[in-house]
């Protein structure tokens, strides 16, 4: 493996030494007990932490590293996890110095196929997609745990041992200097796709093995592609394969190659074979490697997400193939569901039975993902001599057919699930289109600046991320309950009538919103009784 | 049974003529091509999973019967 610059450049902020925590000197049984702890400092543990940390929530986050993860890996962030980290007070960060795309290319053999518009609508904050190395975000997440006095991050802190006891479960850390216990109501685990925490509650985690080889490489160049994501089926540089292009920050270019599956993995990893396909791609040699490697993939879940005390989050819990950027980002989304669930047990103002809601929302998510995933990898990898054929006449369709273009699938990209939960109340007006119980908010312009928000997600995050109501004034002014937050929409005018369209609104409507953005209920004329109602559901305790 | 199985061309000869003349002249592999591609093109057409679904399932069956009938007769 190569290593640029990239990398190096902000590596004084990616090495972290161990430091003894007092916690190591406490004597026999007399541990140290924490509401939470964490199990690992990728995306979705740094993410959580923060997100329980600004509610309110002391966290132990524990890595058994001393530094972020190597290479890119994860480079394309959706708009939800954008929304998610606007909300952790990372959003912001990562746009900057992310690469903005909304377009996604195709093209079979040597001519464009056809291209798509992740975004085509206007009016929301954040943009469909930004690539961005994996290290980058880590980096900027670790920034901003070490702002929050809240979160105990503890480096080279490896887990060895779980003891689910009643009311708390025992942690066993190994460390540079000896082992400790500490103890805590709840453990989450955010340790990846090899989760040794998977293996000491005993789950398994049963699903598909893919046999195709894919080969990934970092490059450096100067290049005048647009940012875009461009995919190819067969195409004249890497014939009878498919190929794919992609801009990070930092003149880095992400290359993915599939690979026969007899391939020999150590040879096809050597720079020196990886060079001449990368440079029959672009035309020239002008590049230098950031990173290579060769991967094969699983789709893959856990049964259940929660075991007792111990809760699943990330690839620990399920894991996809990489086309469509469904890995991290559910993984974001699993923490952005499980933050204030979690919370609110803590606090004992839900049940621990809200917990149960996690694993029935995200495991309907990781269906999803996996169903999208793999039939995506089916499509560049066709299992049979008939999908080989059915795939030909779909891309040679496409070239004259709009839906041959649309059945082309080259990766569908992460958009946040739809659940049907026991927390939503069914609707029981009438509604034309909107935003349904179970699905995430959809940003919109608010046209109110004179407070300085633009967007219903800024104003859903200056209100304090706890339930919300959204309402469109009808000139009354409602009895909302303590402690929710409301965000009101005021006066019909045309400069939110995108808004009112995206809710498919009228004067009086409202929307109770959860913490994590989802929609728990709505009603066109709300009554005090229907939304403590479906605050109760929400919240788990009805 | 949303699938439509009552016949719904005047003359259904013709129909079947035209996939018949369609193939003429092709070698197997041509046909099985020209084949896949009618199919996807014909289930857009139709645009309904369900029937969809029900016509997978009725030719399944029938052609998984005829092909255990001419084992049965070998």
């Amino acid at each position: 493996m190569t290593h640029g610059n990239t990398q190096a450049d902000i590596g004084a902020r990616t090495r972290f030494g161990f430091q003894r925590h007092a916690d190591q000197d406490r004597a026999g049984t007399d541990i140290a007990m924490h509401p939470v702890v964490v199990v690992g400092a990728g995306p979705v543990g740094l993410s959580l932490a923060i997100d329980l940390a600004q509610r309110g929530q002391p966290v132990v986050l524990l890595d058994d590293a001393d530094r972020i993860g190597e290479g890119s890996r994860a480079i394309c962030f959706s708009k939800r996890s954008l929304e998610f980290w606007d909300r952790l007070g990372v959003g912001q960060r990562m746009v900057d110095k992310g690469v903005v795309w909304q377009i996604g290319k195709i093209f079979h053999g040597p001519s464009l196929l056809y291209q798509f518009d992740l975004l085509p609508e206007r009016g929301h904050k954040r943009p469909a997609f930004i690539n961005l190395q994996q290290f980058y975000a880590e980096a900027y997440l670790v920034d901003r745990v070490l702002e929050l006095p809240g979160i105990s991050l503890r480096w080279r802190n490896r887990v060895i041992g779980l003891e689910q006891r009643n009311g708390h479960v025992v942690v066993s850390i190994e460390t540079p200097e000896g082992v400790y216990r500490i103890g805590a109501s709840y453990v989450v685990a955010c340790d990846g796709a090899r989760s040794s925490l998977r293996q000491m509650v005993g789950a398994d985690f049963a699903g598909q093995v893919f046999e195709d080889q894919f080969l990934i490489a970092d490059v450096k160049m100067t290049a005048e592609f647009p940012t875009e994501r461009w995919f190819w089926f067969d195409p004249p540089f890497h014939a009878g394969r498919s190929a794919l292009l992609h801009k990070q920050p930092d003149d880095v270019w992400r290359i993915d190659l599939q690979l026969d599956r007899s391939a020999d993995p150590v040879a096809e990893k050597r720079p020196e074979n990886v060079r001449p396909r990368i440079a029959r791609m672009l035309g020239h040699d002008q590049f230098e490697f950031e990173w290579i490697s060769l991967y094969k993939f699983q789709c893959r879940r856990m049964a259940r997400f929660v075991h007792g005390r111990v809760i699943f989050a990330g690839d620990a819990a399920h894991q996809v193939s990489p086309f469509g950027a469904r890995g991290a980002n559910s993984g974001l989304e699993d923490a952005e569901n499980l933050g204030w669930k979690l919370d609110r047990v803590l606090r004992r103002t839900s049940p621990e039975t809200l917990l149960e809601s996690y694993h029935v929302e995200r495991s309907q998510a990781a269906d999803e993902n996996i169903r999208e995933s793999t039939r995506s990898t089916d499509f560049m990898a066709p299992n049979s001599p008939y999908e080989v054929r059915l795939r030909k006449a779909v891309l040679s369709l496409a070239k004259e057919t709009e839906f041959g273009k649309r059945m082309v699938n080259a990766g569908r990209l992460s958009v946040p699930s739809t659940y049907d939960s026991p927390l939503s109340t069914p609707d029981v007006d009438a509604w034309r289109g909107g935003v349904r119980p179970g699905a995430s908010m959809r940003d919109a312009p608010i046209a109110t600046p004179e407070s300085g928000l633009e967007y219903l997600t800024d104003a859903f995050k200056a209100v304090g991320g706890g339930f919300t109501i959204l309402e469109f004034a009808n000139g009354a002014v409602a009895d909302w309950p303590d402690g929710v937050g409301v965000v009101r929409i005021g006066g019909i005018s045309d400069a939110i009538e995108t808004f009112l369209a995206r809710y498919d609104a009228e004067p009086g409507t409202a929307y109770l919103l959860r913490p994590d953005g989802y929609v728990a209920a709505r009603f066109r004329r709300p009554t005090r009784n229907a939304i403590d109602a479906a605050l109760q559901r929400a919240s788990g305790n009805s | 049974m949303v699938l439509a199985t009552s016949s719904n061309f005047e003359k259904p000869d013709d129909a079947f003529r035209a996939i018949v003349e369609a193939h003429r002249g092709l070698s197997d592999e041509a046909s099985a091509d020209l084949d896949a591609a009618l199919v996807l093109i014909l289930a857009n057409h139709i645009g309904d999973l369900e029937v969809l679904r029900e016509a997978i399932e009725l030719a399944k069956r029938r052609m998984l019967e005829v092909s255990q009938q001419q084992q049965q007769q070998q």
